[in-house]
């Protein structure tokens, strides 16, 4: 049995493709575990970073910061009285949210955080990405005809028709990166994600960059048509509170709406993953051929420990700037606790087996982190579309565009 | 990697197919209708995998369940169901259906018993590492002809679909 776990580390491939079980079950619940605290994590960023583009404080009473401020809400949220509208379609409305939670965990399966840290690796990655985060939008129909309700039943109307345009842009920008992979000689190409990273460490060069300006601009449209895919602001057009309430999840209350807040925040950190692993390098750290050499590996490979040691500062600055009053001072000790946590990790993470095992994985995740960032950036700074806009945007604006682009990179693999 | 449990997941999603086809005639209901047969679409890609070919079933879940689907529960949102919950499912031509179905039946006998004997038995390759790279070679090499043709039939229907839709053009 030892064996059996230990012989995977040799390996060198995805518990998925080694077969191993034992690790794929670890990698499933490391790899659920970490989304669900992203997400916990996330919506205290979003809270704060909204309240600070506003000039206000957010969150501040539930913990040092706030910091405690998501397992608070989710405590309230799990004690809350489970609703179901007396006219409501009992067993669609109940199925509604575990399809979109479903859907947007299950891709995950095929996220690759390194070469060989991903549950596993198909043949069909990225499509298999496409296809069930696609199977999302059923939930969000369900969810909205079964409330028996019309705003819901608006915003399900809206959101559907919303993600299957955008879907048509995503695809295709999607398909001119995948063309990407199998031109300048390296091969035939691939769909598989751990494939698409390989292809770009081969061709020395960020998808991105990729034949400029063409792989930046199939990266803009799919990063428009990400953000319309997971409803988020400017397009939150499904969930307009000023014109439907709360869309197309209304009438749901307690466990099952933060079912759907974990659906959309896990959904919005998967596409994130897709444009990461198209087009930003995956797992690969910044200037692999620029600055390589053991010099630099080593260089970069510290940075996973100083990030969390910079962490632990900004504990221990905040421990320091506490009021002195004996009211504040279980907070201040908490805060103080978790600097010594996150120092410990950093620490951690400078021992040379851990260090080489998670760098990639900070790498990706930092890259991801960023996409984050920028979606409560978004939600901050522009205005809400008009449905008629959004439509244009999606068929006239980025289809068109999308189309042209994956021609045009068709023509440039063949020519170059 | 062998697969695993193969009989169990083949009878399992057999199943599952036959009881969203059954749900889907049965249902009063049309969204419930709907959400039988994605049951069945996906127990159908489900299928598709076990026999090693993901990339049908990666596009069967793209375009049936997230595409077509999705447009059926629209149309269906929109329209009035409580006077189409009220009329009659089965229509008049009971004698018709039965006979296509008796032949239909016939013909899955036949198969399923003469086919042994009819069609050579072979040994399923596994080209599973390399699906999507060999379902493109044989689009776009021997069959391009027949897959042109098949778009230009969507092409058409496109544009008889826009010719409809609009009043003046």
């Amino acid at each position: 049995m030892l064996d059996y776990i230990k012989s995977y580390l040799d390996m060198n491939a995805t518990p998925g493709q080694a077969g191993n079980f034992f690790w794929a079950t670890v990698y499933i619940f490391v790899v659920f575990g970490g989304v669900s605290v992203a997400v916990m994590a996330m919506n205290w960023l979003e809270r704060k970073a909204l309240a600070h583009f506003q000039i206000r404080l957010g969150p501040m009473r539930v913990g040092p910061h706030g910091l405690l401020q998501p397992i608070a809400d989710a405590l309230k949220l799990l004690t809350k009285e489970d609703i179901i509208p007396a006219q409501a379609d009992k067993f669609v409305f109940w199925i509604a949210p575990l399809i979109i939670l479903c859907a947007s965990f299950t891709v995950y399966i095929v996220i690759p955080f390194g070469p060989t840290h991903a549950i596993t690796d198909l043949n069909i990655g990225i499509l298999f990405m496409l296809g069930v985060s696609s199977l999302s939008v059923l939930g969000v129909v369900m969810a909205g005809w079964a409330s028996n309700s019309h705003y819901p039943l608006i915003g399900a109307l809206r959101s559907s028709a919303q993600m299957v345009s955008y879907e048509v842009a995503m695809g295709l920008a999607v398909v001119s990166a995948v063309l990407m992979t199998s031109l300048n000689k390296t091969g035939t190409g691939t769909l598989s994600m751990i494939g698409i990273v390989q292809a770009q460490q081969a061709q020395q060069t960020w998808f991105l960059f990729k034949f400029f300006p063409l792989g930046f601009i199939a990266f803009v449209v799919f990063a428009i048509a990400m953000v319309a895919e997971t409803n988020r602001a400017p397009f939150d057009l499904p969930e307009a509170e000023s014109e439907l309430t709360a869309g197309f999840h209304t009438e749901y209350s307690g466990l099952r709406w933060s079912l759907f807040m974990l659906g959309e925040y896990a959904a919005m950190i998967a596409v994130s993953s897709i444009a990461v692993t198209l087009w930003l390098g995956g797992w690969m750290r910044p200037f692999p051929h620029l600055l390589a050499g053991e010099t630099w590996d080593l260089v970069f490979s510290l940075f996973p420990g100083f990030t969390f040691l910079a962490l632990a500062v900004f504990c221990f600055i905040g421990v320091a700037r506490m009021p002195k009053h004996p009211y504040f001072r279980v907070q201040t000790i908490g805060l103080a606790g978790f600097g010594i946590v996150l120092g410990l990790i950093g620490l951690t993470l400078f021992a040379p087996p851990v260090r080489d095992r998670v760098f990639d994985i900070y790498w990706f995740c930092i890259k991801v982190a960023g996409f984050m960032y920028l979606y409560i950036w978004y939600r901050a700074t522009f205005p809400r579309y008009r449905f008629d806009q959004l439509m244009k945007v999606g068929w006239k604006v980025l289809l068109p565009i999308a189309v042209g682009v994956l021609i045009l990179t068709a023509i440039m693999g063949v020519i170059w | 990697m062998t697969p695993v449990a193969t009989t169990f997941f083949f009878y399992f999603l057999s199943g599952l197919a036959v009881l969203g086809g059954i749900l889907v005639i049965t249902r009063r209901n049309p969204v419930h209708s709907a959400l039988a047969l994605i049951l069945t679409l996906l127990a159908v890609a489900g299928l598709y995998l076990m026999l090693y070919a993901p990339f049908v079933a990666g596009v069967q879940i793209i375009l049936y369940v997230g595409g077509i689907m999705v447009l059926f529960l629209f149309v269906i949102m929109l329209v009035n169901l409580d006077r189409a919950a009220k009329e009659d499912q089965f229509n008049k031509q009971w004698l018709v259906g039965m006979i296509a179905a008796a032949a239909l039946l016939g013909l899955f006998m036949a198969v399923y018993l003469k086919g042994k004997y009819m069609f050579p038995i072979q040994e399923a390759q596994l080209p599973e590492q390399s699906n999507v790279q060999e379902v493109a070679l044989s689009l776009y090499g021997n069959y391009l002809f027949a897959f042109e043709i098949a778009s230009l039939l969507l092409l058409v229907a496109i544009i008889g679909a826009v010719v409809m839709a609009k009043k003046r053009i």
